[in-house]
This record gives C-alpha cells, structure tokens and sequence, in this order.
C-alpha cells in the first residue's frame, strides 16, 4: 500500500511541477494544489498505512485497545490541508486582482515592480 | 443571476445550511463534525445565498461584514485557550464544567473546548466569505 | 512558568483582535503601540526567566512532550523574541505617521500584529509542525500586509512573493511528513536525539536537505532569493521595515536551529554546502545591490548580502562563528529596519525613492544625515558600530580556522557594502535635489515627525550601545552559542517534563 501511495506521490508531483514550469500563474497555482496535495499523502503515507481501528478510547480506558491507527499524521493532514485551502484562497484572489491590475497573467510579462530599464 | 429555481430553492437550501451547520458544531465534540466543518457549511449557506441573490444582499444578511467575524472568531479561540488560566491550568487545557452532574449521570458537559470551537467556527466563516465575496464582487 | 512562554504570543494576537475592531477609529493606531509595548514586556521578563533559570519549556494543553506542542525558550529564542517586541514596538510608533488612514481601513494594523504574533511562535516553538504553523501565520499575514493598498507594483511583488514561498512551504511540509516517516517524532529535542541514534543517516542528509532550501527561501539566501528583491520595495515603508528586519531572520533562526540541535550529523556534507551558499548569497547580493539606484531596492538587495553573513557563522560551526551568527542576527535587525525607516521619511521629504530623483538631504534635513549615516556605518562595518563587532567575529572566526578565501570574500563584501552606502549617501543627501527642491524637516508635521523619528532614533541608539559596549552582548552571543552547540539543556527542559 505504501509502494502505491509512493507512486502516486511520485506522479502528482511530476504534473504539479510540469504544471508550475508553465508562465502562466494560473496554471502555477493549479500545480501548487497538485504539490500540496502530493506533500499531504506523503505524511499520510509516512505514517505507516496499517489495516487498524479507528484510534478511539473505550469507555472507562486510559489507552485504546488493541491495535490503533497512527491519529498524528491524520492530524497533521487536517491541518496541513486547512492551512493550504487558506493560502490557496488567497494566492487566486491576488492572481484575480493581478490580472485586474496588470491586464496578464504570463509572468514574463510583470515587469512593473522591477521594471526594464532599471537595469542599465 | 436571475434565476426562479434558484431562489426558491435558495430559501429552502440556506435555512437548511444554516441549521446543519450549528447542528455539526455542536455535535463536534465526540461524533464526527466541529467548529471548522461547521463554519464551511455555514459559510456555504451564505454563499449559496450570494450567487442568487447578490453579494450586497449576503452582507446585508449577515448584518456584519464577514472580516469583523473572523476577527472576532479568533479573539473567542484565544480566550478559549487563555481560559486555563483563570483555573491555573497551562494554556489549552480544557476546562469542564458539567451542569446537573450526579453520580451516574454526567449532566450537561460544557467546556473551553466549546468556546474554541465557536471560535474555529466564526474564524472559519468569516475568512471564507471575506473571500469569496470578495472574488465575487470583483467579478461584477 | 508557562505563562511567560506563552504571552509574547497572546499579547499580538489579542492586540490584533482589537486593532481590527477599532480600525475605523483613531485609537486603532494606539492599540497597536500599545499592544507592541506589552509584548516588548513580556519579552523582557521572559529574557529574565531564561538569565536566571536556564532553558524553559511549557507543554501546551499539558499534553507531555514529546507528544503534544512545546513552547521552549532558550537564549537564542529570548533574544530574539526581545528583539522582536523591539523592533515591533518600533514601527508600531512609525506607523502611526506612515500609515494612512485608507491603509488603517484595511485592518493593517491586525494584519502587523498577527505578523508579530507569528514571529514570536516561530521563535518560541519546539515542535517542527507547529513551526510550519507559525511560518504560515506569518505568510498570510505578509501576504495581506504586502498587497495592502492594491497598488499595482506591489501586486506585482506579492505575485512573485507567494509564489515563492508557497513552494518553500511545500517543501518544508514534505521535509516534515519525511522527517516523522523515518524518526517517528516531530519534537526538536527528541528529534534530535533520534536523529543520534538513527542509522538512516543518508534519509537524513536528503531531509535536511529539503529543509535547508525550504528554510534558504524563506531566509533569500543564494540561488533562492528572488523574490525579496521583487517584492521588498513595494509596500508601505513600515511594511517593509518589519518584512526586512524580521521576515528573512525567522528562516534564519530556523536555519540555525534545525542544523545546530537536528541535523548535526553530517556537517562534512551539509555545512559545506551551507559554506558554498553563504559566500555566493553575500557576493551576489551585494553586486545586485551596486547595480540598483533606488534607494530601497538596494536595501532589499543588502538583506540578501548579510544573510549570507549569518549563515557563514552557521556554515563554518566553530563556536566563535556560531558566536558570530548569533551576533549578526541581532545586529542585522536593528539596523536593516531602521534604514528602511530612514527610506520612508527620505520618500516624504523627496517624494520618491529614486537615488536620480532625489538628493540635498543633508543640507535640509542634517539630523536625518545623522541618523543615516549610523545604520549606514554600521552595516558597512565601521567601527566602534555594532557591525563592526559582529564582521570582525566571523572573519576572526574564519582565520582562526586557516579558512583565507572565505575572510577574503568576507572582507571584499564589507567593501562592496561600503560602496552603496556611499552611494546611497552622495545621491540622496550630498547632492543637491534634481530640481532645486529644499525639502525640510519642518514641512512634515510636529506629531508625525516626532512619530517618524522616535523609533529611528531608538534603534540608532541601540546601534551605538551595542557598539561602544560590546562587551556583554558577545558575552551573551557567547552562552546562546554554547547553548546551541551543547543542546543537553534544551533537550532536558523539554524532555524533563518540566511545565
């Protein structure tokens, strides 16, 4: 199960990084979903997939019974993914408003922070 | 957008939003749901509302503008994780208080964990419809 | 003993909250100094708990370490998070003359606050996850603060800034579900104990190498640092003031962290590569800076220069050189914010930042000559000033251990260095202005001067402290340094089970 998931990490980050390699910042964006989402599985994965129960405490125990899920790294997905849904609200506005502002979303093409001529 | 079915099922769909989304926050804490599923829903609601009706009509539903709600949100989380201390806890340490408690029955669980979900829940909502009113209204 | 860990934290946050409620109002400024002197409190008395008592660790929740979250403050995190109550107190009082009202409007000051909040996490954390936190709050807060007005420069700027960091994030993240597959931990101290024991050591190296660049983004160190001269010179001249004291130092700070007390088991490998990074990152830097001619894109270029500094103390792990980084970080702080504080007023006086466009500075305005021309010094190196302390350490440190080549280049930098400063003095302030414009002081009102040149000439003072009186702040350098090369005391505070 691990192999797989390895895989499938393995791909999602070949078309996230194929996709970031693209000028244009939507498409940059759509690849920074793909990557987060590869970085996700692979904590999910680093926690050792295992055929368990669900990581609750009975009634009246301290500890679970038996053999549990690892409940950290579901944790750390959850919050990982509530962070990157944030960020990833933000990053399309502020692609929205840049191509309100600039009229382009090729990045070749904002140059007005660091304009041309400043160079010489 | 103008739309017949659109509205009349909005008015069914967002009280509908609404409730469910109060129900999965309150039920958080030991079954499946909590402050941020619920603040989803919540803000779903609204948002549902926003594409029927208007983003002007949405604000004017929630009364107050969607950024003082997140705001705020995070001053209740805050004070959720502040409360320990009050009792001499370290920070987030949950405090209890059961209400009508006997020896067998536990009564009516209420806690710090609570307000911090109310917290998440307001944070939640108001972030996301700051946002989306936002996309929206620049997309007028 | 929790308490004190946690207020630097709660403080900002809390702060925030009431900033945004009152941000249509006047006082809302208010809170924000207010809010910024409490923090600065706080972190003097946690500075004085950590003098007296050595390492202190609180477990959030009570949860024990290594499982739940860790606040853990030794000298380096103290000083850095007194450094940032400073530095925040600082621009809280510039703000109130440099923030327009439209700006207020738009929550900046919760926005500036939340930043502060997430500083001081990043720095007082022991957990590697709840840092990705932290550097999360504080990227969403940079990412408001940099776009705040919407100009369409600074949205150019904030594409490239979230862009990049986005990744950085990403990485980071990958590193630390990596780090928890092989060790099982994400606790620092108990991280680095299983790090020790682990004979994964090659997984290890690869790791920290994902850490090294997600941490080299954040701290714009060479070939990594792009966006910071993008994006730097775009916002309000408070925004950029904190963004450039602060912002690079956290992802330095981890940078120091992460390979002092984890990743210490290959320096052959890491710190080489580190070494490698950190003269590339001063040299470009400095050359990107003698190419520009206006006034804040040299001073975001000048960042990227000394934080190549900071890492060589890092890279060469002598204890002298750790001294030296420590040093640096705090020196760099205070003067790199307070020359972009002097930018601002020299944009009001002149009306732009432009070098062509400006100049006859020093004629109208001496005091502001003045107050230049003590951070200005400093960053090049002069003595008595407090960079020529934290130079004469690491190039000290370099000769100590035969390394010739990497205090040349030290050396030659400082030179560059000297050479933009001078620059930047001859255009702006020696030369009369383009147009025979006299721009004065006075022209500025009384309460927003006052505002504007308090906080200027506070960090000027302290630059001249530590300067004339290094003697205990290397003193100081000396013990955090010993702390971070000797972690037995961290790893026992945390550890311990001491709350």
């Amino acid at each position: 199960m691990e192999v797989m998931l390895s895989v499938l990490v393995g791909v999602l980050v070949a078309a996230a990084v194929y996709l970031m390699l693209a000028r244009n910042v939507l498409r940059f964006l759509f690849g920074l979903i793909l990557i987060s989402n590869a970085a996700n599985l692979t904590i999910f994965t680093s926690g050792r997939v295992t055929e368990a129960a669900p990581p609750l405490i009975p009634e009246g125990a301290e500890a679970p019974v038996g053999l549990v899920a690892n409940a950290l790294p579901q944790a750390l997905v959850l919050t990982a993914i509530v962070i990157g849904f944030g960020l990833f609200a933000f990053a399309l506005v502020l692609a929205f408003r840049a191509y309100d502002a600039l009229g382009t979303l090729d990045s070749d093409e904002m140059r007005v922070a660091e304009p041309v001529e400043d160079t010489k | 957008m103008n739309s017949i079915i659109l509205l009349a099922g909005t008015r069914l769909l967002v009280a509908l939003l609404l409730v469910f989304s109060v129900f999965m926050l309150l039920r958080g804490h030991n079954t499946p749901g909590g402050g941020f599923i619920g603040g989803l829903i919540g803000a779903t609601g609204f948002v549902v509302y926003a594409i029927a009706c208007g983003t002007e009509q949405a604000r004017q539903a929630l009364r107050v503008p969607p950024e003082n709600v997140a705001m705020v949100g995070l001053g209740i989380g805050l004070f959720a994780g502040v409360m320990a201390a009050f009792f001499g806890d370290a920070f987030f340490v949950g405090q209890w208080l059961f209400i009508g408690a006997t020896e067998t029955e536990k009564g009516l669980p209420l806690s710090s964990v609570l307000v911090f979900d109310i917290g998440v829940y307001l944070v939640v909502l108001g972030s996301i419809l700051t946002l989306t009113f936002a996309l929206e209204e620049g997309a007028d | 003993m929790s308490w004190i860990l946690g207020l630097p934290i709660i403080i900002p946050f809390f702060t925030a909250v009431i900033a945004f409620l009152t941000k249509e109002r006047p006082s809302g400024a208010w809170w924000s100094v207010l809010g910024s002197l409490l923090t600065l409190i706080a972190a003097a008395a946690l500075m004085v708990v950590v003098l007296q008592e050595g390492v202190v660790a609180a477990q959030m929740g009570d949860w024990p370490a290594p499982f739940g979250i860790t606040l853990v403050a030794d000298l380096l995190s103290a000083v850095m998070v007194v450094i940032t109550g400073i530095t925040g107190l600082a621009v809280a009082v510039y703000a109130l003359a440099d923030i327009d009202e439209a700006k207020e409007r738009l929550g900046y000051h919760a926005l500036f606050q939340v930043l502060i909040a997430g500083v001081c996490g990043a720095f007082l954390t022991g957990d590697l996850f709840n840092l990705y936190v932290w550097f999360e709050v504080m990227l969403i807060s940079s990412f408001g603060l940099l776009v705040l007005g919407g100009s369409r420069a600074q949205i150019d700027g904030g594409i490239k800034y979230v862009a990049l960091n986005l990744v950085s994030t990403i990485i980071f993240l990958t590193g630390v579900g990596l780090l928890y597959g092989v060790t099982g931990t994400l606790n620092m101290a108990d991280l680095a104990l299983a790090v020790d024991q682990s004979d994964q050591k090659g997984l290890l190296t690869v790791i920290a190498v994902m850490f090294m660049f997600a941490f080299g983004v954040k701290a714009a160190l060479f070939p990594l640092f792009f966006w910071l001269p993008a994006a730097y010179h775009t916002p309000a001249f408070s925004v950029s003031a904190v963004f450039a004291g602060l912002l690079t130092k956290v992802g330095v700070y981890a940078l120091i962290r992460m390979f002092t007390l984890v990743f210490d088991h290959d320096i052959g490998f890491t710190h080489t590569i580190l070494l490698w990074v950190a003269c590339f990152t001063m040299v470009v830097g400095v050359l990107g800076a003698a190419a520009q001619q206006d006034f804040r894109k040299i001073l975001s270029f000048h960042i990227v220069s000394q934080i190549g500094y900071m890492i060589l103390g890092l890279a060469l792990y002598t204890p002298l050189a750790i001294v030296g980084a420590v040093f640096y970080l705090v020196h760099h702080i205070v003067v790199k914010a307070n020359l972009f504080l002097v930018a601002g007023v020299a944009q009001r006086l002149c009306g732009d930042t432009d070098l062509r466009k400006i100049g006859g500075l020093y004629k109208s305005a001496p005091l502001l000559a003045v107050l230049f021309l003590i951070p200005a010094f400093s960053l090049a190196g002069f003595p008595p000033l407090s960079g020529f302390w934290a130079k004469y350490i690491l190039v000290k440190a370099s000769l100590d251990i035969d390394a010739w080549f990497i205090a040349f280049i030290a050396l030659a930098v400082g030179l560059l260095t000297i050479y933009s400063m001078t620059k930047i003095w001859g255009e702006a302030f020696w030369k009369p202005h383009p147009e025979g414009v006299e721009p004065e002081l006075r022209a500025i009102p009384r309460a927003a001067l006052i505002a504007y040149l308090v906080p200027i000439a506070g960090l000027a003072t302290l630059t001249i402290i530590i300067g004339f009186f290094p003697e205990p702040f290397v003193q100081f350098a000396e013990r955090a340094a010993a702390q971070l090369l000797d972690p037995s005391d961290y790893i026992a505070a945390v550890l311990g089970g001491g709350t």
